[in-house]
């Protein structure tokens, strides 16, 4: 195995592209994910704005996304890339098929955080005179901000392990390298380096959600 | 008669679950004036808490109507029937604080929910604080309070707003005797100061008796009785009203099979040490089974179970005499308990 100044330079790219391709799918990700996961937990029959039938087919809806592989989504939603970014292969083509294999998937993970709340807490509000939007932005959401971010470090692991697989079809990224090296070439040492790297980023992102969920968390004293 | 403040005419609720449907509460009326403490009184499933819910629109009714100052809930529109609830502070058995809020901002929240201006609302919740006496606990985590500090900053918080009435749903159930007992002073005083309606849902009859002006008592979904505190309490109609007001007592007059009376102070005899005075009078003993007296602003409150003599010409001649001296009592039969 050689690491000369252009292996280096590769893993550092990959490293970037890796980065960015997260980051953007993941905030994508969010935007479609959490209104979702608010409306999922808000129209249930004991939500506060029960709305039965949009409950059910949206469940229906992210559960059916959800239930794809996400390689095989990756071949079908390549071609949506090539009409919004203007091309199927490089990083930036994998943020639309990252970000609808995982919007759904925040918006489970919202919902499950959006439930731990305790319901007397929304009756007292309620109580008050606070309107539905009120409840969310000043109840909903703040109340649940630990479990949240718990959350959010989740999602975020699970984008970056699907970033990975981008490899397979013409992304970039630190697992195209993995891939490329590793599999097709049977360059052990690169494709190492390169595992190594994504646990060593998983563990980052996991620290930092626990870390900022607990800070922010004032239940402990 | 003044204009009631809250008004309940012929309400039901009834909820549908999987077993079909169920009745909570059938042909309700009320009044509730301003001004005073109103206990709702019930044992739990009497459907007191849905109840409460009904009288701020948490629960919606499916029958009958609820007046605030004698406009309908039920035909507000979402946005006036949200501004009235402004009105109506309301203080739960499980406190029900924001726990990512320190206690001012949560003080504040009702206020924020309306147009008051930050720093105005702070002020406001900094006074109210003071007024419960926690003062220096602006920056605390609910995390970090008692349960009777918890129900403190949950009074402040439903003060917030000027309301005219306070709802308390069981608010002393989950504390110990001594907080309950700080909680309910504290409840009276605002009534008392602010000339805040206060409403209270309970199951226990001291909170009743140490608080409220006029009580209702609710058994199965239904008004068994309503009426002035002192007045249901020397002479309860209802049976589930004698089994409340008995309460431990039910308990302890089991002995025996000679008659028993249950004497009620009801603040009239302060002074006089009245079971003394029988016996002296009538010489003859009577055997003290149960008593639970209080000193309320001077004057005797409660009851105390006593067993007559089995000679029925002397326990008649103890009777007589506390008909003469007008000490109310009545005969616990096994029937009451």
């Amino acid at each position: 195995m050689t690491f000369d100044a252009a292996t280096l330079q590769m893993l550092k790219t990959g490293i970037w592209e890796t980065f960015y391709m997260v980051f953007l799918s993941s905030l994508f990700a969010y935007v479609i994910g959490l209104p979702l996961g608010i409306v999922l937990v808000c129209t249930d029959t004991d939500g506060i704005h029960p709305m039965p039938m949009v409950q059910k087919v949206l469940g229906t809806v992210i559960n059916l996304l959800r239930s794809v592989p996400f390689l095989i989504l990756l071949f079908i939603v390549l071609p949506l890339s090539k009409i919004v970014i203007g091309t199927r292969i490089g990083s930036p083509a994998m943020v639309i098929p990252l970000t609808i294999a995982a919007g759904p998937y925040v918006a489970r993970v919202v919902e499950s955080s959006l439930r731990e709340i305790d319901g007397g807490v929304i009756e007292a509000a309620k109580s008050m005179g606070a309107s539905d939007w009120q409840i969310i932005w000043k109840v909903l959401l703040p109340e649940c901000r630990p479990s949240l971010l718990v959350g959010g470090a989740l999602a975020v692991t699970t984008i970056l392990s699907y970033s990975a697989m981008a490899g397979f079809v013409g992304g970039g990224g630190v697992g195209a390298i993995a891939i490329n090296y590793g599999y097709y070439r049977y360059e052990a040492g690169l494709m190492w380096v390169s595992v190594v790297l994504l646990v060593v980023m998983v563990q980052i992102i996991q620290e930092v959600g626990m870390r900022m969920s607990r800070k922010g968390d004032k239940r402990i004293r | 008669m003044e204009q009631p403040i809250i008004q309940i005419k012929g309400l039901g609720k009834e909820f549908q679950t999987t077993e079909g449907k169920v009745r909570a509460l059938e042909d309700i009326n009320l009044e509730i004036r301003p001004g005073e403490v109103f206990g709702i009184i019930g044992l739990s499933g009497a459907g007191k808490s849905t109840l409460v819910r009904c009288m701020n629109f948490l629960e919606v009714p499916t029958e009958g109507e609820v007046l605030f100052e004698g406009e309908s809930l039920g035909n507000m529109s979402p946005a006036r029937l949200r501004k009235t609830r402004q009105s109506m502070g309301m203080i739960f058995q499980q406190f029900n604080l924001l726990a990512q809020r320190n206690v001012l901002r949560n003080v504040c929240f009702p206020l924020e929910l309306g147009d008051t201006p930050r720093d105005e609302g702070r002020k406001r919740a900094m006074e109210l604080l003071k007024t419960v006496g926690l003062g220096d606990k602006a920056g605390a985590y609910p995390a970090q309070l008692s349960g009777g500090q918890k129900q403190r900053v949950a009074i402040a918080r439903a003060l917030a707003t000027s309301p005219k009435v306070i709802l308390c749903d069981e608010a002393t159930s989950a504390l110990d005797p001594n907080t309950t007992k700080s909680i309910l002073s504290l409840l009276k005083e605002i009534n008392k100061t602010m000339g805040v309606t206060v409403i209270v849902i309970t199951h226990e009859m001291a909170v009743i008796e140490a608080i409220c002006d006029r009580v209702a008592i609710i058994d199965k979904s239904r008004i068994a009785e309503v009426g002035k505190v002192s007045e249901i309490f020397s002479e309860p109609k209802s049976k589930i009203g004698r089994q409340l007001i008995l309460g431990d007592a039910a308990r302890q007059v089991k002995f025996g099979d000679s008659r028993q009376i249950r004497i009620i102070f009801d603040g009239r005899e302060s002074t006089e040490p009245v079971i003394s005075n029988m016996v002296l009078a009538c010489k003859t003993p009577v055997n003290i089974m149960y008593a639970q007296t209080r000193d309320v602003g001077g004057t005797a409150m409660g009851q105390m179970i006593v067993q007559l003599p089995a000679d029925k010409t002397e326990a008649d001649r103890a009777l007589r005499y506390l008909e003469t001296v007008k000490i109310p009592y009545e005969e616990v039969t096994e029937h009451d308990l």
